[in-house]
């Protein structure tokens, strides 16, 4: 009885961590919405959104997901493809700014 | 989900335990249902569809020559006279963080045998995302009204249809699918198929309340992903 108890406790999550995650995702859409309701513009709007963002992905991953309890092989697994994505994006934004660069160049000025 | 213990065999935490998970025999994840991989490689793989579809996204926003439709005026509604940006994307928002918030309680009861605990919180988890859907029926349905098409709309650049109809709606295809499944796996908690280790699909194995976990993985992913188009779709 009291080895099962034990287990018990181990497999499981106090009831606590899920609602503070849950009320800090509230929190955290709260202050990206407001981020449109204040009509921030510019670099600051950009690094709030990706702030507020990055930390709602962060926990949801983190802890409704359970990958903070996991183990590394399956963490590494998951997050070093991201480093692709990441890759991806440097590449187009490049081509997207040589992109608008020709269409300026050949639908205004003609060449 | 943690302290995995295997008889007689001493796992190693962090790094050093990754390169001897990596370099063992026989599993790699230890301790992780097959199951529960298998989502995770599924996830991961969708992870990669949806990064390509808004990295297409910003590729096209970046190269139009045309302003880009605001989309703090084109998603407001309007209460009374007066409107509000982006509200119904808000209340949107909130709700599937709700039903994330059902999701990952319904996974720790149903791993502590609470069997009508899980599946009311699997049940509240299926109609949070069934009102996801109807709003986003109903967001659709306005933008059409008012002339947003994939190839034209009224507010800016023409490619701000064909994106916002891509994009979200193949978000909103997986919450339905996800919506289904949840209906089932409530009905099939209430059943008792997973006290009574029934078997699952396409397997001879036993279930169990890991299929919980599993379907929280998916539903979680979903909201993670909404997280993602509501920074950069709506917000940027």
């Amino acid at each position: 009885m009291e080895e099962t108890k034990k287990k018990e406790e181990t497999s499981t999550h106090k009831i606590g961590i899920y609602l503070w995650i849950w009320g800090l995702l509230f929190v955290l859409s709260f202050f990206s919405y407001m981020v449109d309701w204040y009509a921030f513009q510019g670099l600051l709007r950009w690094s709030l959104i990706l702030i507020f963002m990055f930390l709602k992905a962060g926990l949801i991953m983190a802890f409704f997901m359970h990958l903070f309890w996991e183990r590394y092989a399956l963490v590494n697994v998951l997050l070093w493809p991201m480093t692709a994505i990441a890759c991806f994006i440097v590449l187009m934004v490049a081509e997207g700014q040589y992109t608008v660069f020709t269409r300026l160049l050949y639908f205004f000025t003609g060449g | 989900m943690s302290d995995v213990k295997i008889e007689g065999f001493e796992l190693k935490p962090g790094f050093k335990g990754m390169a001897e998970d990596t370099g063992s025999d026989q599993t790699m994840f230890k301790g992780v249902q097959w199951g529960k991989v298998m989502m995770w490689i599924f996830l991961l793989s969708d992870t990669f569809v949806f990064s390509c579809f808004l990295i297409s996204y910003m590729k096209g926003r970046a190269s139009t020559v045309v302003d880009w439709p605001n989309t703090s005026e084109v998603f407001s509604l309007h209460v009374g006279s007066v409107p509000v940006p982006l509200l119904l994307i808000a209340i949107m928002t909130f709700v599937l963080i709700t039903s994330s918030g059902t999701m990952a309680l319904a996974v720790k009861y149903g791993y502590e045998k609470n069997r009508k605990m899980c599946g009311w919180l699997i049940l509240a988890t299926a109609i949070g995302g069934l009102t996801f859907v109807g709003m986003q029926v109903f967001e659709w349905s306005k933008l059409i009204h008012e002339g947003v098409r994939p190839w034209e709309n009224p507010f800016g650049a023409k490619q701000f249809g064909s994106y916002f109809f891509m994009i979200t709606g193949f978000h909103g295809f997986h919450v339905s699918i996800g919506v289904i499944f949840l209906f089932i796996y409530a009905y099939k908690t209430f059943a008792g198929h997973f006290d009574k280790e029934k078997r699952g699909w396409f397997t001879t194995m036993k279930g169990g309340y890991v299929e919980i976990e599993i379907l929280g993985l998916y539903w979680h992913f979903v909201d993670l992903v909404w997280v993602f188009i509501f920074a950069f779709f709506y917000l940027w």
